[in-house]
């Protein structure tokens, strides 16, 4: 059984947390464009200033994750499924020249009565601490979660979470979730602590655990749900993602259905550091980002969550918003973005940033198209057009 | 038997038809798993239900049961569902 009360934060034991660095030099980079009909990697020079493309890998899939192994830099894993077929995790050991399968995939364990539940599609992917080679986290529709030791050859699941009926009965039911599947998304291992484990379930919350994943407890205290529902009911909270901060990682952001959140920890309770967007954008969205290396400096990509939540962007303009002092002020940032008719939006794993300084953004739309900013967010460029639905963009430094 | 394998499984037989033995259409995609390994789980789901999906029809008639005997001789057709977008 998951633990009911609350553990204390992880006391770092193996590594020391990372100092905030100066940016290393910079070095060639590779986007993983995750789309709703295949992957396509495309690859930057040192000053981000040409891309050539690679793809598409796994055409026909649904890929909605993709990311490189950032201890061996060159492993990617790419979640992906067919709308005919079962879901799978493709495996490359060489930058996407040669994919192999899984030999076990993220599953459920076999219910007696043959009526347990079953993965629709694995959504996230996120590779294990510095210091345990070859081992991943994933998190499934509906909500599960898996880890592999043998880079993502085979996955095995955590009872604690998805075999529990008090998380069973948190992830709610498929109504409960999002329009294509409640998800078990943002695992987030802390630098400092192996054992340090974070997930956010759409539905269901936000969960910590500081034992590896044996025992998990809810973090949702100062969450807020949908007006009307009670906060108390892990079922009606909707966090859309949480990031934790490299240079701090004691400092989490969060984009939830109702704003977005920032934690401090030893603190056990979010503060809706959103409350300072404009009113006529709010605060709603679903991706942020966070700086590699100043944790008082984040992004977002504010969509319209009014009425029946048309998840386009605000009025038809899409814009950024950075803060840089934690959350107190907001300034959009749509420098070279269309400024009128532009109804495209972002998903929560379609904006990231890489190391170099100043932080280069990289964003993925709705509408196919991709684009970057190589000053944090001052001025955007598209890079790419009539991709299909974007679902996920992660970035990495190539050695 | 002979099995007639959909275009979107033929990434692991690389063929139309392939053989297969078992008594059972659950044997047959057993044995079929084990010469083109993950194939199955494309098609059957962690409970041991064909995808929603997936069809299978043998002497004509849509199977759903993982347990229907196969009589010797008897073709095994596994299709997609015309659906999807």
């Amino acid at each position: 059984m998951a633990s009911r009360t609350p553990t204390p934060r992880a006391t770092p034991k193996t590594t020391p947390a990372p100092a905030a660095k100066r940016a290393p030099g910079p070095r060639p980079l590779v986007l993983m464009v995750a789309t709703r009909k295949g992957a396509w990697l495309f690859h930057g020079d040192a000053k981000r200033k040409t891309w050539r493309v690679d793809g598409p890998h796994f055409l026909g899939h649904t890929v909605s994750h993709m990311r490189l192994d950032p201890r061996d830099g060159r492993t990617l894993l790419a979640a992906a499924k067919t709308g005919h077929l079962g879901p799978t995790v493709f495996r490359s050991t060489n930058l996407g020249k040669t994919w192999k399968e899984a030999a076990q995939p993220p599953a459920f364990t076999k219910a007696a009565d043959g009526k347990g539940r079953t993965v629709d599609h694995t959504f996230w992917l996120t590779p294990g601490h510095a210091s345990e080679k070859g081992s991943w986290y994933a998190g499934t529709s509906p909500q599960g979660l898996f880890r592999s030791d043998d880079g993502g050859d085979r996955w095995t699941p955590f009872p604690s979470i998805n075999d529990d009926p008090q998380y069973i009965e948190w992830m709610g039911s498929a109504q409960d979730g999002t329009p294509d599947g409640p998800k078990l998304h943002s695992i987030i291992v802390d630098p400092r602590d192996p054992k340090h484990l974070y997930f956010a379930m759409s539905s269901g919350g936000v969960h910590e655990s500081t034992d590896g994943g044996q025992r998990w407890a809810p973090l949702v205290k100062g969450l807020q749900v949908v007006e009307g529902f009670d906060p108390n009911t892990l079922t009606f909270h909707d966090p859309h993602v949480v990031q934790i901060c490299p240079s701090n990682p004691d400092r989490l952001y969060q984009q939830n259905h109702c704003g977005i959140y920032r934690i401090d920890r030893p603190g056990d309770t979010w503060q809706r550091v959103g409350a300072k967007m404009p009113k006529r954008v709010g605060d709603v969205g679903f991706p942020v980002v966070v700086h590699p290396r100043d944790a008082d400096v984040a992004w977002v990509f504010p969509m319209d969550g009014t009425n029946v939540w048309p998840r386009t962007s605000p009025q038809g303009i899409p814009a950024a918003y950075g803060t840089r002092n934690g959350g107190k002020t907001w300034q959009r940032l749509n420098g070279g973005m269309p400024e009128s008719q532009a109804w495209w939006t972002v998903k929560r794993q379609a904006m990231t940033g890489d190391a170099q300084d100043p932080v280069g953004l990289y964003f993925g739309t709705t509408s196919g198209e991709l684009w970057m900013s190589r000053d944090e967010g001052a001025r955007w460029s598209c890079i790419a057009q009539h991709l299909p639905e974007i679902y996920a963009v992660e970035v990495a430094e190539l050695a | 038997m002979r099995v007639l394998i959909p275009s979107s499984l033929r990434s692991y037989t690389k063929a139309m038809y392939v053989e297969a033995t078992g008594a059972t259409l659950g044997e047959a995609l057993a044995d079929l798993d084990r010469r083109y390994p993950g194939l199955r789980f494309r098609m059957v789901d962690e409970q041991g239900s064909l995808r929603p999906h997936m069809r299978v029809f043998i002497g004509g008639l849509a199977i759903h049961s993982l347990a229907h005997a196969l009589r010797p001789g008897e073709d095994v057709n596994i299709v997609q569902a015309l659906s999807g977008g």
